[in-house]
């Protein structure tokens, strides 16, 4: 009896051996790495040091920075932006005509499937000191800003909001159509308002999109680089850098890579922890 | 049950196989050699890959059935070095011959990537040619020979004619100090408004462009330096560094620079060469000998009346003492690596590439400081562009970074501390101050308080 299911397991191990190769094998060794002194060069062994790259990456004011640009970045272009953003074109589109439906969506849709490095150079294009933002704002007589020296965070959350949003929208647009008509008519025949209907109808029963969407979002968005250094490279002043581009720069630049692998570990306990929270918030059975 | 077992691991394994072997190298020949080198991001600069296609067709001809093989990496600086280390790094991806910057030479040697050639130059006949600083540039701290240098660069001050006949400025402008410096700045920007007076590349965008075109400029133009080599330790708490830091402050807090904001874009490089310079919008900037590379028929901004709208002088010392002008150098050499599979063909190649002739052409292509003494006398080297002498005489008064192991991060913090200055984030001191301590947390208990004393 075990043979035969060996046997007819057999067809999933070519699977289960890339699955191994590929992405289990480079996650093992970043979390090696992570406790090495490991270096890209000037030094031919590596040593495993415990826990020194935590220890110095928490005495780092540099780290801590990181992390709060994450923050920043995180909370306002993926959980504010391009959520709520995404919500509220879904449920405009419910109204809207077909046609307005259509090139709103395809509109939305091509931020979200020019590539990520293409998107960045748009964006500098867009944000930069002589760029058509300042452009628009002088045509129009108002003050102009020089978005990514004085508030390059923003300027980055509000690329990444322009960038994703479809998504959320397409998930939304998804979980909307599948709340049930009687619902809402019910709740209309009892007085309910549309605040009310949307608040007591709708969103608890596209509870588990919302919960499914802001996991989804929040760990792209953790993770963002190219956006970022197209259009900063993390600067001025840091005022940008977010755990990616610090990840990098140690890694890659400062050619620190147990160190970088280290603070990479962190981005993953911090998108474990948020995906927790979801799980935890926007439990079905919560209520 | 034996035969599924047996069925089982004959499966896996001839699954596993070839994934195994897909990540080995394959179409390895002993006939072949790789050449890894940095390609320009600039898609009209080819000069390296124009110069080696060249040489790969004279040395395929000489030496029949072997082939060479050219690995350009489209990288910026950083970048490239990054890209290279990680070749090295594996025997699979290393290449037989890497471009390496000089500066990088020690870590990488350090690193174990490189192989000593010290027998290979020994008997080669040409090797009596290179000017002995650039020897030593390629000898690592073992004493042993790892690479042949292909030419330098020198570091000087390259300003507008028109911009500094309207500011009443000399044509034949020879700075004697920093306060000339800053003189002819301040008369700029109250003469000819809408100029930017100077430029001092500064902060992490600008990259090692910021630590050594604009910081290291100043540095060793003061009494101090960055590492003591009788001692062999960094040097922290120095007068230089702050009075460096000071003139940086100087220059962006008045308004006498590019706006922080210009100056902090990662294209700053690329804005003053091919916008400013050509529309006479700034007045000065400290940059490479090879600046004029931007404004020849062959690069990214053509510009015909370049030789008579720019002039170039040398960067001068603090307050004009001996030798009165400084200069930064840098490098690029030939290495073997320590992985390479044909190290001996490699070496062919490099005599191959490093003839005369072949000197002459790359050198006057790259705008190149020669390295060889017999380069340096031809005239087809000479006349090679106006600019050409005038930094080939820098030579005698520049510097060469610290090549150690350490250098690159202690860049950055360089870096980090003129963004801070530029921002107004720091002052001088607290930044001079986060220098010494960054400096301390790179390099250990390896500091001193006492500078080296000047070349």
């Amino acid at each position: 009896m075990r043979g035969r299911t060996i046997l007819r397991g057999l067809p999933l191990l070519p699977a289960v051996v890339l699955l191994l190769v590929f992405l289990a094998g480079p996650i093992i060794y970043c979390i090696y790495y992570a406790f090495t002194d490991m270096q890209l060069t000037g030094a031919t062994t590596t040593n495993f040091v415990g826990l020194a790259n935590f220890r110095k990456a928490f005495g780092d004011d540099q780290f801590y920075n990181a992390i709060l640009q994450t923050l920043i970045f995180t909370v306002l272009s993926a959980i504010v932006g391009q959520n709520i953003l995404g919500l509220v074109i879904a449920l405009l589109f419910r109204l809207a005509t077909k046609v307005l439906r259509s090139i709103v969506g395809a509109l939305v849709i091509a931020a979200w499937v020019v590539p990520e490095i293409v998107a960045g150079y748009l964006m500098y294009a867009f944000f930069r000191d002589e760029g058509s933002l300042n452009e628009i704002l002088k045509f129009l007589h108002l003050p102009q800003q020089n978005w990514l020296y004085t508030l390059p965070i923003l300027a980055v959350s509000l690329a990444n909001v322009w960038r994703g949003t479809a998504f959320s929208m397409l998930v939304y647009s998804a979980a909307l159509a599948e709340v049930p008509a009687e619902l809402t008519e019910a709740a209309a025949m009892d007085g309910a308002g549309v605040w009310q209907r949307f608040w007591h109808v709708t969103v608890p029963t596209i509870r588990r999109s919302v919960a499914t969407n802001l996991m989804l979002i929040t760990l792209q968005t953790l993770s963002v680089f190219g956006l970022i250094f197209a259009m900063t490279k993390g600067g001025p002043s840091n005022k940008s850098t977010t755990l990616p581009i610090y990840t990098y720069q140690t890694a890659l630049q400062n050619y620190e890579i147990g160190y970088g692998t280290a603070m990479a570990l962190v981005l993953l306990v911090i998108g474990a922890l948020f995906s927790l929270v979801y799980l935890r918030a926007l439990r079905p059975e919560a209520d | 049950m034996r035969f599924r077992k047996l069925a089982t691991i004959a499966l896996t394994g001839a699954v596993i196989a070839p994934l195994l072997a897909a990540c080995g190298s394959s179409g390895d020949s002993k006939n072949e050699i790789k050449i890894a080198y940095q390609r320009s991001t600039d898609n009209n600069s080819r000069i390296m890959d124009n110069f080696l296609a060249g040489v790969k067709k004279q040395f395929e001809k000489a030496n029949p059935g072997k082939t060479v093989k050219l690995i350009p990496i489209q990288a910026t600086e950083n970048d490239y070095y990054t890209k290279l280390d990680l070749m090295m790094k594996s025997p699979r991806t290393a290449p037989d011959l890497a471009y390496e910057d000089t500066f990088l030479i020690n870590s990488d040697i350090k690193a174990g990537f490189l192989r000593p050639i010290d027998a290979q130059v020994k008997s080669w006949d040409q090797w009596s040619q290179f000017q002995d600083a650039a020897k030593e540039s390629v000898t690592g701290q073992d004493g042993k020979v790892y690479g042949v240098p292909d030419g330098t660069d020198t570091r000087g001050i390259w300003y507008d004619k028109q911009v500094f006949a309207k500011a009443g400025l000399p044509a034949n402008w020879e700075p004697k100090s920093w306060n000339d410096l800053l003189s002819a700045a301040r008369q700029i920007k109250k003469k000819v408004p809408g100029v930017t007076p100077m430029n001092l590349y500064t902060g992490k965008a600008g990259g090692e462009a910021s630590s050594m075109q604009g910081f290291e400029m100043l540095l060793y133009g003061t009494a101090d330096q960055l590492y003591n080599p009788q001692e062999k330790k960094w040097v922290v708490g120095s007068k230089g560094f702050q009075d460096s830091m000071n003139f940086l402050k100087t220059v962006y807090s008045t308004g006498l620079g590019p706006k922080p904001s210009q100056a902090l874009d990662a294209n700053i490089s690329t804005n003053v060469n091919t916008d400013w310079f050509p529309n006479a919008k700034i007045g000065f900037s400290i940059d490479g000998s090879w600046t004029a590379n931007n404004w020849i028929s062959t690069g990214p901004k053509p510009w015909k009346d370049w030789t008579t709208n720019i002039g170039w002088t040398a960067m001068p010392t603090q307050n004009g003492q001996a030798p009165g002008k400084t200069s930064m150098s840098g490098g690029w050499s030939w290495a073997i690596t320590k992985n390479a599979k044909n190290p001996t063909l490699a070496w062919k190649f490099v005599t191959a590439m490093q003839t005369e002739k072949n000197a002459v052409t790359y050198d006057n292509a790259a705008q190149n400081i020669a390295v060889r003494k017999d380069v340096a006398a031809d005239p087809k080297y000479q006349n090679s562009s106006p600019t050409v002498k005038f930094f080939t005489d820098l030579v005698a008064v520049t510097h060469y970074r610290p090549a150690y192991a350490e250098y690159p991060k202690v860049s950055t913090a360089i870096q980090e501390q003129m963004e801070a200055v530029t921002t107004g984030t720091s002052s001088p001191a607290k930044a001079s101050a986060d220098y010494d301590k960054s400096v301390a947390d790179i390099v250990g208990n390896n500091t001193t308080k006492d500078s080296g004393p000047a070349k």
